[in-house]
């Protein structure tokens, strides 16, 4: 808690935020030895907790995508045994299905793109020097980390993992006769929610420390776009969650407590749960979006060296979609026998929310046109980003008109599609980021030739994956099937050549994803070393010695600018930093 | 503990940090109860029977509790009010006669929810009681928390530290408040 009793003067001179009042002891002693329980694991500062998150995250990423692996080869050689997997059955095809959804989203997506990228920049990039609830922001983590492990242990327990699909539509989900997974899916609501309660109190943070704690001088269109977009992305998290919480809690009665409030022959409805996790469901696309769009225009600002082209224009567009996002949720229940007047609202509203997507996409390539563009890698992840996002956002399209809905619902077109919008934000757009502020964050460079394989790899794999799926899905395939060879019509021999080209290629990608991982962790040791401002960029970030030491700042700077003023003309270098008077 | 870092004392809104992180904090219960209150309505309008179960809970229980609950935020006020003026044992002291307006709130609804459970109406017995319960058991343990961050602050607030969480809590505990003037009339009043 602050507090409001002595105040910090926040003048225009930098000096006054260096002296806070007499709660500062010895948080700033450089000599103050610490044990690695209190450094690593129990630690409050920013950087550490940003590390916890994006650990988490990967190790969470290698699971789901081990899980995607396991089912794919299901799908492509249907009955045989799976490499290191063993058989798939149907039970486990579910559970495997359901939790790489979750995971993905919830434990990949989310920690990674707005908890660790959101605890790294935010306080860097606003110029002070830490959250202004560090333990707050630990409890935070403790608590997702508690998440994981009782999404994890649902494997262990009897009937195993909840296998109801990641939007666990009830019936199916609310009833173990049905579900066959008597204690898995109350682990999996109760680690979905424990996740929830994570990342408010970690949103809580970000949103104040955003309002309250900004660097003197620091006006609100002077604040880098990508904590606008976290920001944003906290905001519409935390005012879409809450129904599903609340659903949450009456799954959980359902299934453990018996009451029926999602049973219809008990007088409940179960249309009502996919109201209350659609209103959340689709804000949360735009929650892992954002983040991802601020991502990409820092990196496009960084490596074209021109100014990002109208800001307050991404901010607006920003702005309006998380609006919109609240009301084109019942896109996803076109075919769950909703009133066809609510499906046309719903559609506009659908095909609406992407006029501001597209601005956005625009702006971007906008600020490309004419820059000193250099293909660093991650550069060219953001490139990647903006390419295979608008082919996930145009398919859409099809997708959000109701008419066309009613055929392509639930079949591969679909899962192609949100493939090609997650697969962009949550791999390819933290790739971009990951790359671009390796060096602030471990004080070398990555090895720039294995980063570009690693690229050229994953990104045409990607396509590789799910190109096929595009064209599987307009053919009829339907989703929710664990051995397509009992259905004569999906058994052409076409289909299983583009089926099994889909897991080739998935496998192609998780056997290059060790290039990565050897560059990241063997670059923190053995990788070029980098100065303050390796990229000569201008936000706040990069005033501070890489890596940051605790207290991020030897001295906290101020802003007297925006932060994308490169190749300004009265000046000789091409970039001029925020903090730099004049 | 170390010291709190240098953001946790700036406020370029001018609002102090801890007022806006529970503004916040009360925003995401909203959409919480928001939900709950939402889904109740929804099949409230679509069951004209829902009525004839309301009928049989205690209007004059929820009464009192109302009552009870608007009392003690009176006092969360008054703690405030000594807060503003330095004097923490007086906020201590009117902390507590929230808590305790808090207590008799939570030993009424027990009371009421015995003699209603040991009469056949249970969690179980058709959705207006799944709502009726499940709404104020999330109340309730919203009542719980709130009566624990007092007790917490209420000690701080008694050497006449961190007196500005005394006003904290009390906005916490209003909307603790106003969530049940909303049930009140959604699960005892519309019969």
């Amino acid at each position: 808690m602050d507090d409001i009793a002595t105040p910090e003067i926040h003048g225009d001179d930098g000096s006054t935020v260096a002296a806070p009042p007499a709660h500062d002891d010895g948080h700033h002693s450089e000599h103050h030895e610490e044990g690695f329980v209190r450094k690593y694991l129990w630690s409050c500062d920013h950087k550490v907790i940003c590390m916890q998150y994006l650990l988490t995250g990967m190790v969470m990423a290698a699971i789901g995508g081990f899980m995607a692996y396991a089912f794919r080869m299901q799908l492509a050689f249907p009955g045989q045994e799976v490499p290191l997997f063993g058989y798939v059955t149907s039970a486990t095809y579910n559970a495997l299905v359901t939790n790489h959804g979750t995971i993905m989203i919830f434990w990949v997506a989310m920690p990674v793109l707005i908890a660790a990228f959101g605890n790294y920049l935010i306080p860097l990039m606003l110029g002070c020097d830490d959250m202004v609830f560090p333990r707050l922001n630990r409890l935070s983590y403790q608590v997702f980390l508690l998440s994981v492990v009782v999404l994890l242990s649902a494997f262990f327990v009897e009937g195993g993992a909840f296998g109801g699909a990641w939007t666990a539509y009830p019936p199916l989900s609310a009833k173990a006769e049905y579900s066959l997974t008597p204690l898995g899916s109350t682990l999996w609501v109760i680690a979905v929610a424990l996740e929830f309660v994570a990342f408010l109190m970690g949103g809580i943070n970000f949103i104040t420390t955003t309002m309250n704690s900004r660097a003197p001088g620091m006006k609100l269109w002077d604040i880098p776009m990508v904590v606008w977009m976290i920001v944003i992305a906290s905001i519409l998290f935390m005012a879409s969650v809450g129904p599903l919480v609340a659903g949450a809690i009456m799954l959980v009665f359902d299934q453990q407590l018996g009451t029926g409030f999602f049973d219809p022959n008990r007088g409940g409805d179960p249309i009502l749960w996919q109201h209350l996790f659609w209103f959340f469901g689709h804000p949360e696309v735009y929650v892992v979006l954002l983040p991802a769009m601020g991502i990409v225009a820092e990196v496009i600002t960084t490596f074209s060296r021109k100014k990002l082209f109208a800001y307050k224009i991404v901010l607006y567009t920003a702005i309006a979609t998380g609006i919109l996002s609240f009301f084109v949720w019942a896109h996803h229940q076109f075919i769950s026998g909703i009133d066809p007047r609510m499906a046309n609202i719903f559609t506009v509203t659908t095909v609406l929310i992407s006029v501001p997507l597209a601005e956005m996409m625009f702006v971007y390539i906008a600020t490309l046109y004419g820059g000193s563009i250099r293909l660093a890698t991650p550069m060219l992840w953001a490139l990647g980003f903006l390419g295979t996002f608008l082919i996930g956002g145009v398919t859409g399209i099809f997708l959000g008109a109701s008419g066309a809905d009613i055929y392509m619902h639930d079949t591969y077109f679909v899962l192609a599609h949100f493939h090609y919008t997650f697969y962009p934000i949550a791999i390819i757009g933290v790739f971009a980021g990951l790359t671009y502020w390796y060096p602030k964050m471990f004080g070398r460079h990555m090895n720039e030739f294995w980063g570009k394989v690693h690229f050229w790899i994953t990104i045409i794999a990607f396509n590789g994956i799910f190109l096929p799926l595009f064209i599987l899905g307009m053919a009829g395939q339907h989703r929710r099937i664990y051995d397509f060879s009992n259905y004569p019509n999906l058994s052409e021999p076409w289909m299983w050549d583009m089926r099994q080209f889909a897991t080739i290629s998935l496998v192609v990608m998780l056997i290059a994803q060790p290039i990565f991982l050897i560059n990241f962790f063997g670059s923190m040791f053995k990788g070029k070393k980098a100065g303050r401002n390796p990229y000569n960029a201008n936000t706040l970030e990069w005033v501070a010695p890489s890596p940051p030491g605790h207290g991020n700042f030897e001295e906290l700077p101020s802003c007297y600018r925006g932060p994308y003023e490169y190749s300004h003309p009265d000046r000789e270098q091409d970039f001029w930093p925020q903090n730099e008077p004049g | 503990m170390q010291g709190k870092p240098i953001a946790t004392n700036r406020q370029v809104t001018g609002v102090p940090t801890g007022k806006l992180a529970i503004w916040w904090l009360l925003a995401s219960e909203i959409v919480i109860f928001g939900g709950i209150l939402a889904a109740y309505i929804m099949h409230r309008i679509g069951h004209v029977e829902f009525g004839g179960y309301a009928a049989h809970t205690n209007v004059w229980a929820g009464g009192i509790n109302t009552f009870v609950l608007l009392s003690s935020s009176l006092c969360a006020v008054l703690a405030h009010q000594a807060a503003e003026k330095g004097d923490g044992k007086k906020a201590f002291k009117l902390l507590w006669m929230t808590i305790a307006g808090g207590g008799i709130f939570l030993v009424i609804k027990s009371l009421e929810w015995t003699y209603e459970i040991t009469h056949g109406l249970t969690l179980q017995s058709n959705p207006f009681w799944h709502f009726y319960y499940v709404a104020a058991g999330v109340h309730a343990s919203h009542v719980i928390a709130g009566m624990i961050a007092m007790a917490v602050v209420s000690f701080r607030a008694k050497k006449n530290e961190e007196l500005q969480r005394v006003e904290l809590v009390g906005i916490y505990w209003h909307f603790v408040d106003i969530v049940w003037i909303f049930l009140f009339p959604l699960l005892y009043i519309a019969k």
